[in-house]
């Protein structure tokens, strides 16, 4: 461990992997990185045990880079470890930002996903009704697993986080951007949301606008959409109108319809919410029944709208009996 | 003691706000349920206006507007009139029950249309009981 080096470590909590791949995908800088830091934890490229981090003095890391939501009771107890022992703690990704795509859970029950994953899906046989615990006993031994909360959080539900970085992942220039701001001590105030812009991504989306008037509403495969005009003018559904920029508009850009993952823009509490006020607004009926019949061109609204922000929106999760 | 809802009304400046204080100026006697907050559209009621009454404890949500053609900046309340439906699919999604939030058009004239339509919001809302909403997250955090 030489001296003045950063001491960095990178976590993932419920996430899908994407988030350090995406930090990987700054290339030759990760190289860079390795040569002002020292990564004293990182699950997915090197090696370091929970109570390494555990014998560290508090305070001893300068940052804490964490992907993923806190979906169980290990994702917590590591999430508040890493924030113990690190001066700075940054929520990476869309997941530890607001929940990501495993919030979408939060729509249905912990009963209900247990059931589906081990015991009613087509290709298990579970033999019994056997889902895990907590803690078995087998032959004397007791074997303890994390607990599988009734729900996702996002990681500043659990722990105080100093900066957010969005995305799905964060787009590599932006991690690079972010990194390098981290190391020069560039940063703006605590809790704020870095390594993206402070406009709607339409702002920076080079198709042509015009007055939006929607009489049918299309996915994705069922109409060959014109590449300079607005995506959400030609009835297929895009978050771009509530979602922040900063990723370079690489779905639009690419023929795909804004996914949402950079988040709320600022001031925004509820992603969901501002666009569903966005995009009926701009149905063109008058007749309730016309409008009806145009909105069952949209079978998911809400996890199209809370694709990444169920667990950050306000009424976080599903309220079902 | 029986459960009284907490109603959250948002209701239009130059229909339904004037027929609330019709009913009102009228002396008829109805559930003192609703908390009323005046807007000067219903198309100024954004979704997340709804959500968030229902978040800070709400067990119920009126909306009030115009009557479609009707609407002092002639279009407003189609705004509403379209984001309504969507909203239904969303509170549905999340589990609130649906005769919690509730959109009804009221002119300057329906004093009483107005207290009946108070009565009977605040008469379903009372059988639903509390919103799950606020006590849930709370419980969320303890149980975590």
């Amino acid at each position: 461990m030489a001296e003045n080096k950063l001491q960095i470590a990178l976590y993932w909590g419920a996430a899908c992997g994407g988030c350090d791949v995406a930090v990987l995908d700054t290339n030759e800088f990760i190289l860079d990185i390795a040569a002002v830091a020292d990564i004293r934890m990182w699950p997915i490229a090197t090696d370091g045990k929970y109570s390494d981090v555990e014998a560290m003095e508090d305070g001893e890391l300068d940052l804490t880079i964490f992907n993923g939501g806190v979906r169980n009771s290990e994702n917590e107890q590591i999430a508040r470890l890493l924030r113990k022992k690190s001066k700075m703690l940054v929520a990476f990704g869309a997941c530890a930002y607001m929940g990501g795509i495993p919030g979408l859970a939060n729509l249905t029950s912990r009963d209900k996903i247990l059931d589906t994953v081990y015991v009613h899906n087509p290709s298990i046989e579970n033999g019994g009704h056997i889902v895990p615990q907590p803690q078995s006993r087998l032959d004397g031994k007791v074997l303890d697993l994390p607990r599988f909360y009734r729900r996702v959080y996002r990681l500043d539900h659990v722990v105080d986080v100093d900066y957010y970085l969005p995305g799905c992942p964060p787009q590599p220039g932006q991690v690079k951007a972010v990194i390098l701001a981290i190391v020069k001590g560039e940063l703006p105030a605590k809790g704020s949301v870095v390594g993206a812009s402070e406009v709607a991504l339409c702002e920076d989306c080079p198709r042509t606008k015009g007055e939006k008037k929607i009489k049918r509403f299309y996915r994705p495969w069922e109409i060959m959409a014109d590449p300079e005009t607005c995506l959400l003018e030609q009835g297929i559904l895009c978050c771009g109108v509530a979602t922040r920029s900063g990723c370079g508009v690489r779905c639009p850009n690419s023929g795909i319809p804004c996914r949402g993952c950079y988040g709320p823009l600022p001031g925004v509490i509820d992603q969901g919410a501002k666009l569903a006020s966005a995009v009926a607004s701009i149905i063109d009926s008058k007749d309730p029944a016309e409008i009806e019949t145009i909105l069952e061109g949209l079978p998911d609204f809400t996890g199209f709208a809370y694709r990444y922000g169920v667990a950050s929106s306000l009424l976080q999760r599903s309220y079902r009996q | 003691m029986s459960f009284e809802p907490k109603i959250v009304g948002f209701l239009c400046n130059w229909c339904s706000y004037t027929g609330a204080d019709l009913a009102g100026t009228s002396r008829i006697d109805y559930a003192p349920n609703v908390r009323i907050i005046r807007v000067m559209c219903c198309a100024r009621i954004d979704p997340t206006f709804v959500l968030k009454a229902l978040r800070d404890g709400a067990d119920g949500v009126l909306i009030c507007g115009c009557h479609p053609g009707d609407c002092h900046y002639s279009e407003g309340n189609y705004k509403m009139m379209r984001r309504y439906p969507l909203l239904k699919k969303l509170l549905a999604d999340f589990g609130i029950q649906e005769a919690r939030v509730r959109l009804e058009w009221v002119s300057a004239s329906e004093g009483q249309r107005f207290a009946d339509l108070v009565n009977d919001m605040t008469q379903r809302v009372r059988e639903l009981g509390p919103s799950p909403v606020r006590m849930a997250q709370a419980t969320d955090m303890a149980e975590r």
